[in-house]
């Protein structure tokens, strides 16, 4: 049996980890509002934005003259993957399902014959898939700078991933990330971004005629770009908030873990303790006996 | 006839204002409009410029740096590229726009130059009308 000791430095070891797990799950719990805040206040601009693009893709999409950005390089051939992680670990599975959505689809696709170009966004996403795939990325974007995710880190990236697709370096761009739903419940996502898709569902059928002005193709080329970037700073401020809703389950958990091997480690050190004692006394008395 | 309509600014960061007005000034890419209740569907780009909001007694200015607008019936909602109240677009903010633009000029391909050149144009014109 372990010496008294020995279960001491333990106990204090385990109570100051917990100490420290549970100010990171405060932590978290103050970001992930502002995440969520954040994450709130742009969404009445992608929604507007998803509407207005629906409504005028649906006329352009057919028309020869659409756009690139809408009906695509015309292949399929090389898929440029946009995977967004953390900058920063400890928030249980988040970066790994992201990972691991983005390993299936990029398994896929080599199994098809496609070539794939790897755009990482986070540190972390980097390290899991560089073992694997570290020839395949073109690219990594680094966010630990970046304190909040303003709309320029967004366009930053856009800008790149535009150019990429005017020099025809990929023909469908696709970003990973994840979706926040609850505290407790992130899906990994994949969207794709070129050529654009849009949501059936977001058609408004009662939507009037738009006059256009300067004229609708103008507006979709002008429009198109923009709706990447948006996209992209949407995928970056729910990756946010999931990030810290990861971390604030993860250290959650992690507190009570902590909370139960100090408890199970209070028992063992008094249980020694007391064996302990017993056992000087059985000394003592067997020592006044053979007197 | 509606007296007001509703009004929405919307940046991709945040919302800056949903009010009722009764006009709104909005500087569309192809000249300026004011969009009063009841007008007919028109959707515009914009170009740097201020958005003037009248609720019938007060005016709010607000400059937006490009995006598009959206006008129906009912309501009007500029989506701006990026958006403050006046008194926040200060010369410092406004430089920043326009070294951005003349990069943009300096980098852009042949057949996007001219929107380009028009954009560092509409930047010095917001500027000078601005008095920075």
């Amino acid at each position: 049996m372990a010496n008294l000791k020995d279960l001491k430095t333990r106990i204090d070891s385990v109570k100051s980890t917990r100490k420290i797990t549970k100010a990171m799950q405060m932590v978290a719990a103050a970001k992930l509002r502002r995440a969520q805040e954040s994450a709130e206040a742009a969404r009445p601009y992608a929604l507007q934005m998803d509407v207005v693009l629906g409504n005028l893709a649906k006329g352009a999409a057919n028309s020869p003259t659409a756009p690139r950005l809408l009906a695509g390089s015309g292949k399929d051939d090389v898929h440029l993957l946009i995977v967004a992680t953390s900058e920063r670990g400890l928030c249980g599975g988040f970066n790994s399902s992201i990972v691991k959505l983005a390993r299936l689809k990029i398994a896929e696709l080599l199994k098809a014959g496609k070539t794939v170009k790897i755009i990482t966004v986070g540190k972390k996403g980097r390290e899991q898939l560089k073992r694997e795939f570290g020839d395949n990325m073109i690219k990594h974007v680094d966010m630990s700078e970046v304190k909040n995710v303003g709309y320029v880190n967004a366009q930053e990236i856009a800008t790149d991933v535009l150019a990429r697709f005017d020099a025809a370096e990929y023909d469908v761009a696709t970003v990973f990330f994840s979706r926040f739903r609850t505290v407790m419940d992130q899906t990994p996502t994949a969207l794709q971004l070129i050529p654009a898709v849009f949501n059936d569902a977001a058609e408004d059928a009662t939507a009037p005629n738009y006059d256009y002005e300067p004229d609708e193709d103008a507006i979709l080329a002008d429009l198109l770009p923009r709706s990447v970037s948006t996209q992209i700073f949407t995928a970056l401020l729910e990756n946010g908030a999931s990030e810290q809703g990861a971390r604030m389950s993860a250290m959650d958990s992690a507190t009570r873990n902590a909370g139960d091997m100090i408890d199970s480690l209070t028992i063992q050190y008094n249980r020694s303790r007391q064996a302990a004692i017993t056992n000087e006394l059985i000394e003592i008395i067997s020592g006044a006996e053979a007197l | 006839m509606a007296d007001t309509m509703t009004f929405d600014l919307v940046s991709p960061e945040r919302k800056l204002a949903s009010v009722e007005a009764t006009s709104v000034n909005i500087p569309g890419m192809e000249g300026d409009l004011t969009a009063m209740p009841n007008h007919a569907a028109f959707l515009t780009t914009l170009r740097p410029g201020v958005v003037k909001v009248n609720n019938g007694s007060d005016v709010t200015e607000y400059v937006v740096t490009g995006g598009f607008a959206e006008i129906s019936a009912e309501g009007t909602s500029v989506l701006a590229e990026q958006a403050m109240p006046l008194n926040e677009a200060t010369a410092e903010v406004l430089g920043g726009v326009l070294s951005a633009a003349e990069a943009t000029l300096e980098t852009s391909a042949e057949d996007s130059k001219t929107a380009a050149a028009q954009r560092v144009n509409d930047v010095k014109t917001l500027m000078e009308q601005l008095g920075h």
